[in-house]
């Protein structure tokens, strides 16, 4: 048949698709409204807030020992770091010096929970595009580090183990004999990661050239983490602003150039490498010393405002607030990563085949919680 | 660039700035909901400032005013600033949008008029975010009555 009409004149009606709020690969309860010219897409219209809990709100009603637990319910898979975030701005808006026990204990839950956030990123990411296996191994890998955690704290997940002027209990003593174990297990399991998705010619053609945000846009979108360094913004906040013991530990800031999707993938591939080359420099040189520094039982932060941001597992975690010389802050803002990230979907998608999609919300790395808050 | 450098020529481009809070973690620096578009702008694209990151946006609800503080970064200089506007008008708060210079501002700006009530001039799509449609009234502000979820003790 001879074809007449050149093929890219070739339009459907524009039609409308509801991708969520119940969909696996949106990760939790995200919608997405998805304008679409026959699999083009032309419009991405997130709408958020099906998980919202106020916990801005909740914050004014609340001590600042109380806000602490609200936050790991934020980002659930950073939630060390979110504990942190509070932690530090108390102690830093009270001037409490921390031991450097806590410091380095901190760095070493901190990095092991970006390790875990990012096994199970790689896992989720492996299944949205059709690889259950990479599912599996993602978890059977994050298991052991839910153990450490576990031992030492007695949760896996929303684990509450910091608070203001340190760290609630001492590790326990197979601590350290277990995260060496770990590390011994997990370094090949990251190269067979590789093998598994990095190198497949599937994947790659599916995130490679796909979903592409320049450095200019992915400033001006307020990007951050991996996500952003994906496009080679230099964004990490543990260099910028070192915090606890980051300024003692050598590590590369993972940049890519791309500003596909494959380049996010790989900046969390090899930041993966970098925090197990934190640990490795932490773990035999855990300072003796006390695990708390002494607090007063009820927190007042002095009149003024704090800013404090830390690196999470998603990019900048900042905590404003505003006190009133009160126990309670008179305001408290959670600039969390993964609000800033998500918008930038409907920039990355445009032109793309609905196909792509699911790969470029995994390279995002969104967990909802922490957008809706 | 330092602090005070900073301070000298937010001056000159902007009078009427008012810095406070000498203390603080970050420059501040208060201006008039007329004055934004215009310093904000400067702020941005100006070779000396560069402004080019903008991290956080929020409301702070007092009970005479409100204030939009707009925390920035530049990453080229890698110097921050915290700038403030006062809206003096509590019951119909307007300031103009910011999110044709910074991308970000456009759904923090959302969530701001959700949570506050603050309305944005020439916003391309300001309606609620994170809040039904059907919500009354903007539960961050400080007067929000809820009696059934908000117990006060």
């Amino acid at each position: 048949m001879e074809v007449t009409v050149e093929q890219k004149d070739l339009k459907t009606q524009e039609y409308f698709v509801n991708m969520g709020p119940q969909h696996p690969s949106t990760h939790g309860v995200l919608r997405l409204v998805l304008g679409l010219d026959g699999e083009i897409i032309t419009k991405v219209e997130p709408h958020i807030g099906y998980i919202h809990r106020s916990i801005e709100k909740m914050s004014e009603h609340d001590n600042y020992r109380q806000i602490v637990h609200l936050t790991d319910r934020m980002d659930y898979l950073s939630a060390h770091m979110n504990n942190e975030a509070v932690c530090l701005l108390v102690e830093n808006a009270l001037e409490i010096e921390v031991p450097d026990r806590v410091k380095v204990i901190r760095t070493l839950f901190a990095e092991l929970t970006r390790l875990s956030s990012h096994q199970l990123w790689w896992g989720v990411m492996g299944m949205d595009m059709g690889a259950l296996t990479a599912f599996l191994y993602g978890f059977r890998d994050r298991e052991m580090i839910n153990d450490i955690f576990e031992e030492t704290c007695g949760a896996r997940l929303t684990m509450n183990y910091n608070v203001p002027g340190g760290v609630m209990f001492d590790l326990h003593p197979n601590f350290q004999k277990r995260v060496k174990d770990f590390l011994i297990h997990f370094k090949p399991k990251l190269r067979e990661y590789d093998q598994l998705l990095s190198n497949n010619v599937i994947f790659r053609e599916r995130t490679e050239g796909v979903g592409l945000v320049s450095k200019e846009d992915a400033i001006s979108y307020g990007l951050t983490g991996p996500t952003a360094r994906g496009s080679g913004v230099s964004c990490d906040i543990r260099k910028l602003k070192p915090y606890s013991a980051y300024d003692r530990v050598e590590f590369k800031e993972i940049l890519m150039e791309e500003g596909d999707s494959f380049a996010r993938y790989k900046a969390r591939i090899l930041e993966m490498w970098e925090s197990i080359s934190i640990i490795e420099q932490l773990i035999d040189n855990i300072p003796d010393g006390e695990i708390q520094a002494p607090t007063k039982a009820v927190i007042k932060l002095p009149k003024g405002e704090f800013y404090q941001s830390v690196e999470t597992a998603r990019g900048e975690l900042g905590v404003y607030a505003v006190s009133d010389g009160q126990k309670s802050p008179y305001r408290m803002k959670f600039r969390s990563p993964n609000f800033s990230n998500l918008f930038v979907l409907e920039h990355m998608a445009k032109g793309m085949k609905i196909a792509d999609l699911v790969a470029m919300m995994s390279t995002i790395d969104i967990v909802v919680p922490d957008i809706d808050r | 660039m330092d602090n005070l450098a900073l301070k000298n020529l937010i001056t000159g481009w902007e009078p009427s700035a008012e810095f406070n809070e000498e203390e603080a973690q970050f420059l501040n620096a208060t201006i008039t909901p007329d004055k934004l578009l215009d310093l904000a702008g400067k702020l941005r694209n100006e070779e000396a400032t560069l402004f080019d990151f903008m991290f956080c946006l929020t409301c702070v609800d007092y009970p005479e005013h409100m204030i939009m503080v707009y925390h920035l970064r530049s990453m080229t200089h890698g110097h921050e600033m915290v700038l403030k506007v006062k809206l003096d008008d509590r019951e119909n708060p307007d300031v103009d949008t910011l999110c044709h210079i910074w991308r970000t501002a456009e759904y923090h700006e959302r969530e701001v008029y959700d949570l506050f009530g603050v309305k944005f001039t020439n916003h391309p799509d300001l309606r609620r975010i994170l809040l039904d449609d059907d919500w009354e009234g903007y539960p961050m502000r400080k007067d929000y009555v809820d009696p059934v979820n908000i117990v006060s003790y």
